[in-house]
């Protein structure tokens, strides 16, 4: 037996064909991890019951593949296609947000109402109104005379906000947010923007709003 | 590591004793500590003492496979049928049911299928499997085919098995006798009303009585 391929491998190996020599276990001995090769070419090996080629078999049988580097394959492919698909749901998103903004800042401002007169707001007092239409606001007057006003929704979860005059902050007591009084800035807290601004424009007694500025930071 | 592709499983069951060595060599694995994966079968309870061990046939198109919902019976690319993942695996036995062989077997008690998966944690380094290494009068033996060869001069390896409709080639061999004629396959099927021809003993003790009938004491 020249040819036997148990003589080849072992000479390979270089293994003392022996059979109690300390290399060799039973009879084929242990082998180094070079010295095989695989049968078959990893990417086309699942043979179906039928013989048919893999191009005339049901698509089921492509996809659930009984071969170990084939089933691999189908991981990576569904990986893939798993990343393609969910960076382009991003982009939609992105997109969707982008387009929503642009329709924002082309929508005509609120007109100009009139809200209050001053003296209905005498120093270190606050007084509630809506603008524009239902939104509710805060108009606040600070001890130096100075007038604010806020739109009264936390812009964390949209709870009404409480204004503290002596203490400087607006308070949402929802979840501990706080604003800056003089602001609006959020100080403190889980808010994620500063409050939205009512600009408003003194007329001798009376107060008017004219418009809302929504700010990002 | 593949298990290198010159080394290949030969079964001869007519060379079976009974001895339940490999059941127990199985047991004594590892991987499956107190589970024998290979099974010793009594060819004809009733009147012979013929035993024939089953090992995993390693089909080329593995029906376990095939029927598996759960895609957790895989192949690897030197052509062993791996046992079930257990991550994949749900335990539904569809395996258990189709296999021509009867070689799965479904542990309840840990939802998983376990079967034969040819030692492959021996040999891919290039060792014998457990059974292989104690069969006593080498039923199981794994070595070369030119070795199997020289060891059996009557008899000689075949891999294709009909059942039925289903043609099935696999990675382990049979020992079959070369005479009268060497089959092109066995067809199992038909085989199983075929009586024992010659060298074959009678052992007529229970041909008067119904074993399984029940005994007035």
């Amino acid at each position: 037996m020249a040819d036997d391929p148990q003589t080849r491998f072992e000479q390979d190996l270089a293994i003392d064909p022996r059979v109690d020599s300390p290399a060799r276990e039973g009879l084929t001995g242990t082998a180094r991890g070079d010295v095989y090769e695989p049968r078959r070419d990893p990417e086309d090996i699942t043979a179906a019951p039928d013989q048919r080629p893999m191009d005339e078999q049901p698509r089921w049988r492509q996809d659930f593949a009984i071969d170990t580097p084939e089933d691999n394959f189908i991981a990576r492919r569904d990986f893939a296609k798993f990343l393609v698909l969910t960076s382009g749901a991003f982009v939609a998103g992105q997109a969707w947000i982008a387009a929503k903004s642009l329709v924002r800042d082309r929508r005509a401002p609120p007109g100009r109402q009139r809200i209050a007169s001053l003296g209905m707001v005498p120093p270190g007092s606050a007084m509630m109104f809506t603008y524009p239409g239902d939104d509710p606001c805060l108009l606040i007057r600070m001890r130096d005379g100075k007038l604010v006003a806020y739109s009264q929704k936390c812009t964390h979860l949209s709870c009404a906000v409480v204004p503290k005059i002596d203490e400087g902050i607006l308070r949402c007591p929802c979840h501990e947010g706080v604003f800056e009084l003089a602001t609006g800035r959020n100080i403190a807290g889980p808010p994620p923007r500063p409050l939205p601004v009512i600009e408003l424009d003194v007329v001798g007694e009376d107060v008017f709003a004219t418009g809302v500025t929504e700010r990002t930071v | 590591m593949p298990v290198p592709q010159h080394l290949e499983f030969f079964v001869d069951p007519s060379r079976c004793i009974g001895c339940q060595a490999c059941v127990h060599a199985c047991t004594e694995c590892d991987t499956h500590r107190g589970d024998a994966m290979i099974h010793l079968e009594y060819v004809d309870r009733g009147t012979s003492v013929q035993t024939v061990p089953v090992v995993c046939m390693h089909c080329e198109q593995p029906t376990c496979a095939e029927v598996c919902p759960a895609d957790a019976i895989k192949r690897t690319g030197d052509g062993v049928v791996q046992s079930a993942r257990k991550p994949r695996c749900i335990g539904c036995g569809n395996c258990v049911v189709a296999c021509p062989f009867g070689v799965p077997e479904l542990y309840i008690d840990r939802a998983i299928m376990m079967k034969c998966d040819m030692c492959y944690d021996r040999t891919s380094i290039g060792k014998k499997p457990m059974c292989a290494t104690v069969c006593p009068s080498q039923a199981l033996f794994f070595g070369t085919r030119e070795q199997a060869l020289a060891l059996r001069p009557k008899s000689t390896p075949t891999n294709k098995f009909r059942f039925g409709e289903q043609s099935i080639t696999t990675r382990v061999n049979v020992m079959v006798p070369r005479r009268p004629a060497t089959p092109m396959q066995i067809d199992v099927t038909a085989a199983m009303d075929e009586r024992p021809r010659n060298r074959s003993m009678r052992l007529p003790v229970l041909d008067t009585a119904d074993p399984f009938a029940e005994v007035e004491v």
